[in-house]
């Protein structure tokens, strides 16, 4: 079998090629530092006790975490943009959209500025090109 | 002796398990995409594999931010299926292997890779919808199952030469247990996929199909050689799952022979990749 080493990877160079992919925000280890009170609220609506409370009295439950005013507003608002600039994982912030009985397409699109049918539309269509959104710098 | 006999790539996309779950797989929407998987239902049922080395990556079910493996192994008895936030899915518990997943974790370490052991663990769509795909919906899964949970979701993931080589060792592993076992392994996750925002719905099925003829081709420089930053611009930030289909065809050696092999756009927001491999000496 193979087994050769691979080349050296420079950390500095891996992180900052992230940058560089329009409309998107890699969740590297400082997102995961900013956002870890955020993605730990909403793995507890995993729980479905906890998903009841949550849905009583949002603002009530949110405090109970030591999040930013900015994240509990923005998963308040649910503005999945705001939440991902702020730390947030998708798949984390899944328990929130899917409390709110939204699926995977629905919740996603809504990052998109595109209404519902048109986002699903697009996926039936084949999806969104790459052409144009693989680098900033590169404009390709 | 055990030996690997096989090796499967699927995607694992959570409406693919609702759409089963919800009886709606004859619909147009779904029909296509299910089509690709009769004639692995019909292999699997000849080749009845006792063991499934299924790897795959837990979507914030099992693993919250406090404890972040890169490579966990279950070795537990059994695993429930996860209430990911609208219950779990009505599937049957997946059942360990417990002597065969000790065995490995055992070998890896040995063999220098540093696995993280799990004894207790709901298991996720990310396992439980290949084995929908592959089985349809039985009373009780027909294999044992050993969880190989990879992490993809905080970074970096581990690089695809390293998966490739978890595969390589896993291989030596399964090979060296003195049961006679047919086992199999799986790759699953991805293709082309982004979940997150303005760039949201990309899908490239130009470079899904590249991927897919790379893995069915002998040697597999290539494959590994793929950076992340490459599966990130290519295929969407949550593409970088392909890794994970590394650990499997790394596991079934340099040469393959591919028996069957499906693509479909889209399922929910993901393009659905299929393969069936055997090792080819």
């Amino acid at each position: 079998m193979i087994t050769e080493d691979p080349r050296h990877q420079d950390i500095h160079e891996y992180l900052a090629e992230f940058e560089d992919i329009p409309g998107t925000r890699v969740y590297t280890a400082a997102r995961a530092r900013q956002g870890y009170h955020m993605n730990q609220f909403a793995m507890s609506l995993m729980k479905s006790e906890n998903r009841v409370r949550w849905l009583a009295d949002e603002r009530a439950y949110i405090d109970e975490w030591p999040m930013t005013e900015d994240q509990k507003q923005a998963i308040l608002d649910r503005d999945y943009n705001r939440c991902l600039e702020l730390g947030g994982n998708i798949y984390f912030l899944a328990k929130v959209f899917s409390t709110d009985g939204l699926s995977f397409l629905q919740a996603v699109g809504t990052m998109t500025g595109m209404s519902p049918e048109d986002y699903q539309a697009m996926m039936i269509a084949g999806g969104r090109s790459p052409e144009g959104v693989r680098s900033i710098k590169e404009k390709r | 002796m055990a030996r690997i006999t096989a090796g499967v790539a699927t995607s694992h996309v959570p409406a693919i398990g609702a759409a089963m779950d919800l009886k709606k797989t004859a619909e147009p929407y779904w029909q296509p995409l299910f089509a690709g998987y009769d004639w692995s239902r019909q292999w699997i049922a000849q080749e009845k594999p006792d063991v499934v080395i299924l790897v795959y990556n837990d979507h914030a079910s099992a693993f919250d931010m406090k404890i972040i493996p890169t490579f966990a192994i279950g070795c537990g008895e059994r695993y429930k299926p996860a209430d990911e936030g609208w219950g779990p899915r009505p599937v049957p518990d997946v059942i360990g292997e417990p002597d065969l997943a000790w065995h490995i974790a055992q070998s890896l370490i040995l063999d220098e890779f540093d696995m993280t052991i799990i004894n207790e663990m709901d298991v996720d769509h990310g396992l439980t919808v290949p084995l929908s795909l592959m089985y349809g919906q039985p009373e009780a899964w027909p294999c044992k199952v050993i969880p190989l949970a990879v992490n993809v979701v905080t970074y970096p993931p581990p690089s695809g030469n390293r998966c490739w080589r978890l595969g390589e060792a896993i291989a030596r592993a399964v090979e060296s247990f003195p049961q006679d076992l047919n086992v199999q392994i799986w790759g699953t996750g991805g293709m082309s996929h982004q979940l997150q925002g303005p760039r949201a719905g990309l899908i490239n099925a130009e470079w899904d199909n590249r991927f897919l003829d790379l893995m069915s081709q002998n040697d597999g420089e290539a494959l590994r050689a793929i950076p992340h930053i490459e599966y990130l611009r290519e295929t969407g930030s949550e593409g970088i799952e392909m890794v994970m289909w590394l650990i499997m065809r790394g596991a079934l050696g340099r040469a393959v022979k591919p028996l069957h092999r499906h693509y479909h756009v889209p399922a929910s927001n993901t393009a659905v990749g299929h393969l069936v491999l055997e090792p080819a000496g």
